[in-house]
């Protein structure tokens, strides 16, 4: 977390070699262990309980998804083995500085040139875009605009006409970058014919797979103000003794486990194909974004003068939860996504 | 009880029900026959009307019924919480004379716990009852009961000894509902029907024999009653499974349901409606407002973890794993969705959330819900006294200091 690439390549090492973790949900035939959603969601669970700083939501959420929902045949073959290993961070670069998750706004544009396309504009909230390998680029044929001409292409980071920016963000434990493009050559990742499709797919799975994150990291907040609240003595008993505490505790309890009702739900929804699986990722994404934040901030407020220190790691967990609740769009964004998808 | 294997319950029960099931017999008469056959509660003690099954068997029974369309034994109100907690704690002469009846349908009964000045604290009951010579002298009030009015027998909970600590002062008894010193009142809602009663005892007469239990040991016996109330909701008699079957029973069944509903009518509005939210949403076209698009959709978000919650509380107990937090959980999370319904009809609503009855939209409907759902945070336990709950024994924080220790003379009371 303190240093510049924002993670601890040795346990990268070891969560891809011992336990195999970045391919859990890449069929065995790319190099995976051959699982689906609801594996993966249960491993982003205990990443966020443990509040864990490593390139896994950009490499193995982002970038295999994207890669598995769009890549043809050859390009699945040739780039999700080196990311099931570990051996290679990708991340996938959807928004742009003004921040907007509708993939409708899109910006980048991506031209078409003798060997492939040349990419220009700019893309910004990278997740580990100042690490990764490998992008994966949303962007649009020239001259359009709206869903239309929507597509995904890969280049390597260090491909000439990238200049990729670590931005300086409040949530240390998950770091982003803004990544310029100056006519940098990309290769199309599937076919232009899929569109928007893949694209909403990736993310969609991604707030699922977020939502859970942030149900482990809600979990353990709260189990951290439930200890505090019986430890910490004033006025002669435990705070965890008056009833202002043990309400807000159960309170707190109620809002989680209802939360990651939603996210265990959706997850299941989307390992099935529930046509309504979309919906419900807008549902768990929300759910989640504000059960995290609040928890977390409950959390520093049982904790008293000693939460709102620096010593006190209750902060990390607070900042990762505020950035949790914006990235993959805030939750007044999936709210009124739900209710479309609804069809109200 | 010997090993039985589901196939042989399938086949003895198939053949049980070929050789006696008739759906016009009356209901009382086949009832009859089956609580001495055991087929009704095959999960109960052989001795007592039961064949001594396991749950699990007994739901191949129940199966087995609901496929020939045979009617059960009456299980509705407070009948079941009476029959357990006898077979638990009651005196053999007791279960001879009460269960067959409660199983027939003939006895209906009523639970006298809660006091005006003991709802949340119910141990704190201070309605008293005191040995003249062959009987138990019965004086005091009770409150929230429902059937009271139509109810031959009544679960009740009196203090005994006013010298013993809260707890150890009550005893627990089989009262006759339909005596001189009984005085039975409806109790009108702030909604305007009036499903409960309260419920006046003077100098109202029990005989010795009905005591449930040993003397000073009524608290015990409560627990049991209300560890089967908490288990079986809150004893709301199912929906009839006659459906619109013919015979003279099925007929009997529906009536007997339809009676037992009655009070109940304003239930499903106590608890919000969140089903009517998008339908309403689209028909005033408050769809349309981004605003209310926000507060709908956070509605039923809480509405759906609600629901997908209790899921995962059914679905841990039928795998017969023990439950997590979310089985502690459905009655605070059922307040949070009904108050939040409340909120969300208003908003939709308007103005016209001034109306009331056939002024009000949906027939009255929108008006009830508003002023039903004020009850759900209140009955069967307070949200204030589930946070309690969930606090201690599921986060296993402190239990609150007491002030109600030492002789229950001496406790402070309303």
């Amino acid at each position: 977390m303190a240093t510049a690439e924002g993670y601890d390549p040795a346990v990268w090492r070891q969560l891809s070699e011992d336990l195999a973790l970045p391919g859990i949900h890449v069929p065995e035939q790319y190099g995976g262990a051959g699982f689906g959603m609801v594996e993966l969601c249960i491993v982003t669970e205990e990443l966020g309980r443990a509040l864990l700083c490593a390139p896994y939501f950009s490499t193995a959420v982002l970038a295999a998804n994207a890669i598995m929902n769009s890549g043809t045949e050859t390009q699945k073959s040739a780039l999700l083995p080196d990311i099931a290993e570990g051996a290679r961070l990708a991340t996938l670069a959807v928004t742009e500085p003004d921040g907007n998750w509708d993939p409708t706004g899109i910006a980048v544009v991506a031209t078409p040139d003798a060997d492939g396309y040349r990419l220009n504009g700019a893309k910004s909230y990278v997740v580990d875009g100042h690490v990764a390998d490998l992008l994966i680029v949303a962007a649009r044929a020239p001259k359009t605009s709206g869903g239309e001409g929507l597509a995904l292409f890969t280049l390597d980071a260090n491909t000439g006409g990238v200049k990729r920016r670590l931005l300086e963000s409040m949530d240390p434990t998950r770091k982003i970058a803004r990544i310029d493009f100056h006519s940098a050559h990309a290769k199309l990742l599937g076919s232009l014919e899929d569109g928007a499709k893949p694209i909403l797919r990736t993310l969609d799975q991604a707030a699922i797979a977020l939502a859970n994150e942030m149900m482990g990291g809600a979990q353990a907040l709260l189990e951290s103000a439930v200890k505090y609240a019986k430890l910490r003595v004033q006025f002669g008993r435990t705070i965890g003794s008056f009833q202002a505490v043990k309400h807000k505790l159960a309170d707190m309890l109620l809002e989680v486990e209802l939360a990651k009702s939603a996210a265990y739900y959706a997850a299941q929804a989307a390992a099935a194909e529930d046509p309504e699986w979309p919906a419900l990722a807008s549902l768990a994404k929300a759910a989640a974004s504000e059960t995290y934040l609040h928890t977390a901030a409950e959390c520093i407020q049982i904790h008293g003068g000693i939460g709102f220190t620096w010593d006190n790691d209750t902060h990390l967990w607070f900042k990762r939860a505020k950035s949790s609740e914006v990235f993959l769009g805030q939750p007044s964004y999936h709210r009124e996504l739900l209710m479309q998808r609804w069809g109200v | 009880m010997s090993k039985i294997s589901e196939a042989e319950v399938r086949a003895e029960v198939r053949q049980w029900l070929a050789a006696n099931w008739d759906p016009d017999m009356s209901l009382v008469q086949w009832r009859g026959k089956l609580a001495d056959s055991g087929w009704g509660m095959p999960q109960w003690p052989q001795a007592w009307y039961g064949r001594g099954l396991s749950h699990a068997l007994a739901r191949v029974v129940e199966e087995e019924f609901a496929n020939v369309g045979a009617v059960g034994v009456a299980k509705s109100g407070v009948r079941m919480l009476a029959a357990a907690t006898l077979l638990e704690h009651g005196s053999d002469l007791q279960k001879k004379q009460l269960l067959r009846r409660i199983l027939t349908g003939e006895d209906t009964w009523c639970q006298f716990f809660s006091e005006p000045g003991s709802g949340s604290d119910l141990a704190g009951a201070t309605t008293r009852a005191d040995l003249k010579g062959d009987f138990w002298i019965i004086n005091g009030q009770k409150v929230w009961t429902t059937s009271a009015h139509h109810a031959d027998h009544g679960l009740l909970l009196a203090r005994t000894d006013w010298d013993a600590p809260k707890h150890e002062g009550l005893s627990y008894f089989v009262i006759d509902v339909k005596q001189p010193g009984v005085d039975v009142q409806q109790l009108k809602q702030m909604n305007g029907h009036a499903s409960f009663n309260q419920v006046f005892f003077t100098d109202a007469k029990v005989p010795k024999e009905n005591l449930v239990g040993r003397v000073g040991e009524g608290w015990k016996v409560a627990v049991t009653t209300l560890a089967h109330e908490r288990r079986g909701a809150d004893g709301l008699p199912a929906p009839a499974k006659s459906g619109t079957r013919v015979g003279k029973i099925h007929a009997e069944e529906r009536a007997e349901t339809e009676k037992a509903n009655q009070p109940y009518k304003w239930y499903p509005q106590r608890a919000g409606r969140v089903d009517l939210i998008i339908d309403r949403a689209t028909e005033t076209g408050a769809h349309k407002d981004p605003y209310l698009r926000q507060e709908i959709a956070k509605l039923m978000i809480l509405a759906k973890s609600a629901e997908w919650t209790a899921r995962r509380a059914r679905a841990a107990q039928q795998q017969g794993r023990p439950q997590g937090p979310e089985g502690s959980l459905g009655k605070l999370a059922a307040s949070h969705v009904a108050r939040a319904c409340s909120r969300v009809h208003t908003l939709i609503t308007g103005t016209q959330a001034m109306l009331t009855g056939r002024e009000s939209p949906r027939e009255g409907i929108i008006a009830e819900i508003l002023v039903s759902v004020p009850a759900v945070s209140i009955a069967g336990g307070t949200d204030e006294i589930q946070r309690n709950i969930i606090a201690e024994r599921v986060l296993d924080l402190p239990k609150e200091p007491r002030f109600d220790t030492g002789p229950f003379r001496n406790v402070r009371k309303n």
